[in-house]
């Protein structure tokens, strides 16, 4: 077969041919070529930058997000700050909040680490999770498969909304919040990211690199190691990726209901609880919350689409814009290899038309 | 007037050009295959004569004129009159091809309703007449049906169906057997030869088997890279070709009726399957893939295990090897009952794709056998490795490639190193040719042969192309429905086969020579009349 | 089909049974509580003695299954409480008593319930419309400006927490513009046009996030389908781009579609819950969120059970007709 061919067709089509040798430089390569992600890229590293470095930019502005200031504040009118803009000044770059007179700067850039830190700890514990139970529902016996199936299957069925607000609810107060939130969060909503994974380990199980490392005498755990898991890894990046501005949202909407992060500690969110009482007052009350916010996840989001595009070149690129019209009647223009008649892995009769459904949806 | 008229027809993908200044011309009613191994840009000529490339980003050079449509220079609206109602294309892959949301009958009517004024109603009824004529029984019925609820040779039956819905002048079939098995393949072919003749239609049939274009066709044009090689009768370029490449195409072209050479010397028996059983699914759905199949291997011969798809062939495959647990009988390696994998039992896969792990290097792959066994010494490894792949025909320096680096024959002969490096008694080979050119073909056969002879092994070949077992294998067992039905040395089952199944089987294969195919077509007819 | 029949029935088992998980992990999970469930229950000002009463009431000293088994039966059978002097009967789905007030929870569930189902159906509706036919659209002008300009506005949509986009909803068009009047609930049986009126801008908070989910999924799954071999094949026999994209492409979107509404049901919820709270809308959600915080813990297993009643159903019914979009389901 003529590999200079399908190079060619690849260009016209934009789609490259097999990652195969995969590995980090080509994924770099890959995420380069689209803006938009990069650009996307820039932004969640400047606000990694902005979280990890809060205490050093507060320290920089000379305030800390928990002092109150009475003397910014007007109680005669209800809280409004004083001055223009809701206390814009040398001292308070952003302003301060109504009614407590804290640092709005400080207050915005903390939330940031909370908001961040919280997400992406709830992510790392719905990855382990998630990642555990798919590989040992896939590989684990029919006994053991059935019945973490059942658990995902009930623990997708849960909203998990409703359940982080009620377990919120019961646990006592001592336990430190932002990592009761992620905690939660973490651990209702690994549902998916498990049902994907043992769809994916069943494929790779079936693959013959997979029998033929067996052949060559490796122990299960060598060859889970070696030829299953790196195969996994892409799958559960693009997954993550998609899981960790949407833990944000969830974080932030506990926080505006008044049971996620408790004050005093800062939080996206719960600014956002009183902003429209002050938006006319201190529009920036409302703005900046909500502004970074919506950065925050839209970039994230950019982001999630990027890296799944670099890992998955062939699916990604039907879905990127601009692919042009008509390219359905392409295909055929390949020079199509002689397709040996189907032979399933385990021999399994072909006639019986079972497989295969367009998503890999709830068909459970 | 020519039916088809393609006049230096050039296609450009990007950079590269698949097809070369080809022209060729086609009467009305004839028959014409375009021959050729992947890579040669067959159905890329299929494609651009409906102008299925506009709007692709190819650029298509040339003229084309099809049904006296001139098909580069002619409208959106002229195109679509042209594409299904005057030269109707039947695909390669019948269950993909049809949209598997729809009832067959209603896709069938959309496209008759797309070229003729006709009320739902009888556009339903033309389909159904059209599915009737291709041999769909209960076709009122049937229609109703979608595509997944129809076999693989049923729903290439309604794809011809569609075809003729609109009465073109000329079928365009791409690759229209390659996914189907040998008997549905036989059945296809008559189907096809039969319309010929009565509805008198002009065919261009595109495809890598030159049997399959022996049985169909008047004339052959054998394409490589784009260009043409040789065009003529089909009896003058199969029977006495002028060009090498023709030559050395027919020569690796595996025949059913050559024995094979003698081969050295047999041993004692190493392998040996005594009642082997295997279940898939339980309760209702349960069914015995393998269902007591016995046999045995001798050190320094040919088993080989043709059969259809569905009939267990893979999966005694992979119980041989221990890749699979049977659910009863066992397997004996030197007389001695054995359970799992061990290496002195290898095996060679069917995707050179899939067998390969394309996050690893061949070197690291093909020195798995070695660690495994407990080597350490990297430099040993290295010379090793280095060393099987120059057997099997690559580079030393290959070793630090990815698989994607090289073509599939070349990722075949990688699997063999690797089944090599564990330095087996017996190799299990799962349809190890049935993905390659056939050129390559040959060559991954001929190398199996010598290493055989070289090495003593014992090789079990499973495949579904009787030529090819015929060629490779000294004893022959055939499989259906997960049994035996006959077995012995290979001559005897291929010349005297006692089977009615396995006299079935041959009888579809198609033949190079033309005469003998019109002779097989008829006693075809005899044997499914029977 | 009979396989159908066995399927719906598997399905139906299969609910019940996820049903009954969720009832008992609900129930532990609340119920064994790191820390004095009593006090907790009683509130940190009660009194040793008042703690100890609460306990009583609740039966701490029984084993958990027979608590368990206590709620299960007043679940089918109703349960009677002593209120001290007089004893009150709790009909049959009966979800206990609210620490707080006293009050029956199906009772309380039941005022609230028309809030919420008002919310969400009207909400689903409008999500539907608009993100199903933005993905139609933008599928259909697949590389032109029009396409790029839908798929960004999607992007930002998907960005955006329904308590944002409410939040800025209700400022622009109540606060400042003044084109509505800050929502007030008013039930669709008192006046249907004030009910509609008022849920307006509910409705479009809650509808547009999930509108550019399936706006984005839509497309996606359209392209997915265009790229098909099928569709190939219908070109390729003359059938128009209208045709192929409204017919084949749109009926492959179809199932995926239908799943992701399963899926989706359970976030619209947790939005519902943002939205009544930020509308004051006297629904469910607004009740929970209420109860969570005065830790009435009847209330919360109440109201969290019957939200996960009804993803749950929700899910069972998008099983059923994922089945019927897409009938090989049925036999894999």
């Amino acid at each position: 077969m003529s590999e200079a061919l399908v190079a060619a067709e690849a260009a016209v089509t934009g789609v490259e041919p097999v990652p195969a040798a995969s590995g980090a430089r080509q994924f770099w390569r890959r995420l380069r070529t689209q803006r938009a992600a990069l650009v996307a890229a820039a932004v969640v590293a400047l606000l990694l930058l902005v979280a990890v470095a809060a205490p050093l930019l507060t320290a920089l502005e000379g305030q800390d997000p928990n002092s109150y200031h009475p003397a910014l504040i007007d109680s005669a009118r209800g809280g409004v700050p004083i001055g223009p803009f809701g206390g814009v000044s040398a001292d308070h770059w952003l302003g301060v909040e109504p009614q407590t007179g804290r640092d709005l700067f400080a207050r915005l850039v903390h939330g940031a680490r909370v908001s961040l830190g919280v997400a992406l700890a709830a992510t790392v514990v719905q990855v382990a999770i998630g990642v555990t139970v798919g590989v040992a529902s896939a590989l684990g016996s029919r006994w053991v498969d059935q019945l973490l199936s059942r658990v995902t299957d009930i623990i997708v069925a849960m909203p998990l909304m409703i359940m982080a607000l009620a377990l919120l609810a019961i646990v006592p107060s001592s336990f430190p919040r932002p990592v009761l939130v992620a905690l939660v969060i973490g651990l209702i909503a690994w549902g998916n990211i498990a049902r994907i994974v043992r769809a994916q380990t069943l494929t790779l199980k079936g693959l013959d690199h997979v029998a033929a490392a067996r052949l060559s005498g490796w122990g299960p755990v060598r060859v889970a190691r070696r030829e299953l898991l790196p195969g996994l890894a892409a799958p559960v990046i693009t997954y993550a990726a998609l899981l960790v501005p949407m833990n944000i949202t969830v974080e932030a909407a506990l926080s505006f209901l008044g049971v996620g992060v408790k004050p005093p500690t800062p939080s996206w969110g719960q600014m956002l609880t009183a902003a429209d009482v002050w938006y006319q007052a201190a529009p920036q009350y409302l703005l900046l919350p909500a502004g970074a916010l919506f950065v925050t996840v839209l970039a994230l989001t950019v982001l999630g689409d990027g890296v799944r595009t670099a890992l998955d070149p062939r699916a990604a690129s039907r879905l990127r814009v601009g692919t042009g019209r008509g390219r359905g009647k392409k295909g055929q223009a390949s020079a199509t290899a002689p397709v040996p008649p189907a032979v399933t892995p385990t021999g399994a009769d072909k006639s019986a038309p079972t497989e295969q459904h367009p998503t890999g949806g709830t068909a459970s | 007037m020519s039916l088809v008229r393609v006049t230096d027809l050039t296609v450009d993908f990007g950079g590269l050009r698949a097809v070369d200044g080809l022209s060729f011309t086609l009467r009305p009613g004839a028959a014409l295959a375009l021959v050729g191994e992947s890579g040669s840009g067959k159905s890329t000529v299929a494609s651009a004569l409906l102008g299925l490339h506009r709007d692709t980003g190819a650029r298509v050079g040339g003229a084309i004129e099809v049904a006296g449509v001139d098909v580069q220079r002619a409208g959106e609206e002229e195109l679509r009159g042209l594409r299904g109602g005057r030269a109707a294309m039947v695909f390669q892959d019948p269950l993909s091809s049809l949209d598997p949301y729809y009832a067959i009958g209603d896709q069938i009517a959309e496209v008759y309703r797309v070229h003729h004024r006709a009320s739902r109603r009888a556009a339903r009824a033309r389909a159904v007449e059209v599915l009737d004529r291709v041999g769909i029984p209960d076709a009122p019925r049937r229609s109703r049906s979608r595509p997944h609820e129809f076999s693989g040779g049923m729903r290439q039956r309604a794809l011809i169906a569609m075809a003729l819905a609109c009465r073109p002048d000329l079928l365009i079939a791409d690759e229209p057997t390659t996914a189907l098995d040998v008997t549905v393949q036989a059945q296809i072919l008559d189907l096809l030869h039969t319309l010929r003749e009565e509805t008198g239609t002009g065919l261009l049939l595109v495809t890598h088997d030159v049997g399959v274009a022996a049985e169909s066709v008047d004339e052959v044009l054998v394409m490589r890279h784009g260009r043409v090689v040789e065009h003529g009768p089909v009896a003058d370029v199969l029977g006495s070709p002028a060009e090498p490449y023709t030559r050395a195409l027919l020569a690796a072209v595996p025949r059913v009726e050559a024995a094979r050479a003698p081969s050295g010397e047999r041993g004692e028996v190493v392998l040996e399957a005594t009642g082997l059983r295997r279940e898939f699914g339980r309760g209702k759905g349960a069914f015995a893939a393998v269902d007591d199949v016995s046999l045995t291997v001798r050190r320094g011969e040919t088993l080989g295990i043709v059969g259809e798809s569905g009939s267990g062939k893979t999966t005694l495959g992979r119980m041989l090897v221990g890749l699979l647990e049977p659910t009863a009988g066992e397997v004996r390696y030197d007389g001695r009952a054995r359970a799992g994998v061990r290496p002195d039992v290898q095996m060679v896969f069917q995707d050179p794709v899939s067998s390969l792990n394309p996050r690893r290097t061949v070197g690291e792959s093909v020195a798995d056998p070695l660690r495994a066994r407990g080597e350490r010494d990297e430099r040993l490894i290295r010379a090793r490795v280095g060393e099987l792949l120059e057997r099997v025909g690559l580079e030393r320096a290959h070793q630090d490639r990815y698989p994607h680096e090289f073509s599939g024959g070349q990722r075949q002969r990688v699997g063999i190193a690797r089944a090599l490096a564990a330095e087996p008694r017996v190799i299990v080979c799962d349809e190890p040719v049935s993905a390659l050119d056939v050129t390559t073909q040959a060559q991954v056969v001929a190398l199996l042969g010598e290493l055989q002879r070289e090495l003593g092994l014992a090789l079990v070949f499973v495949a579904h192309d009787l030529a090819v077992v015929r060629q490779v294998s000294d004893r022959v067992a055939v499989m259906r429905g997960g049994r035996i039905v006959e077995s012995g040395p290979a001559d005897q089952v291929y010349d005297a086969p006692r089977d009615p199944y396995t006299r079935r089987l041959l009888a579809a294969v198609p033949s190079l020579d033309p005469a003998v195919a019109a002779t097989r077509r008829t006693a075809r007819r005899e044997l499914t009349e029977v | 089909m009979t396989g159908f029949g066995g399927f719906l029935l598997r399905r139906a088992v299969g609910t019940v049974i996820t049903l009954l998980a969720i009832s008992v992990i609900v129930y532990v999970v609340f119920y064994v509580t790191p820390g004095n469930v009593a006090q907790i229950t009683c509130g940190p000002r009660c009194s040793p003695a008042q703690v100890h009463q609460v306990a009583e009431q609740l039966h701490l000293g029984d084993p958990l299954y027979a608590r368990y088994g206590d709620f299960l039966q007043g679940l089918f059978t109703g349960h009677d409480y002593s209120t001290g002097t007089s004893v009150e009967h709790c009909e049959a789905p009966c979800l206990g008593l609210s620490y707080q007030t006293d009050q029956q929870v199906t009772a309380l569930i039941l005022t609230k319930l028309p809030v919420s189902l008002s919310l969400v159906l009207g909400a689903m509706v409008l999500w539907l419309l608009l993100g199903v036919g933005t993905g139609v659209l933008s599928a259909w002008r697949r590389g032109r400006l029009s396409e790029r300009v839908l798929t960004a506005v999607t992007l930002a949509g998907t960005a955006t927490p329904v308590f944002v986009i409410g939040l800025v909803l209700m400022i622009v068009v109540c606060g400042e513009l003044r084109l509505l009047p800050f929502p007030q609930y008013v039930a669709l049986t008192d006046d249907p046009e004030q009910w509609a009126w008022n849920l307006l801008l509910p409705w479009l908070s809650l509808a547009l996030i999930e509108a550019a989910t399936f706006a984005r999924l839509t497309r996606a799954a359209m392209l997915e389908t265009l790229a098909e071999d099928h569709i190939r094949t219908f070109r390729a026999y003359g059938v128009g781009e209208r045709a192929v994209i409204g017919r084949h492409a749109l009926r492959g979107a179809f199932a995926p579609v239908i799943a992701l509404n399963a899926n989706n049901v359970g976030s619209a919820v947790g939005g519902a819950v943002l939205t009544e709270t930020l509308f004051g809308l006297p629904g469910i959600g607004q009740e929970l969120v209420h109860a969570v915080k005065v830790v009435d813990l009847p209330v919360v297993v109440g109201m969290v059970l019957v939200i996960g009643f009804f993803v749950v159903l929700a899910n069972a019914v998008a099983d059923v007709l994922y089945a019927v979009a897409d009938r090989r389901v049925v036999l894999a």
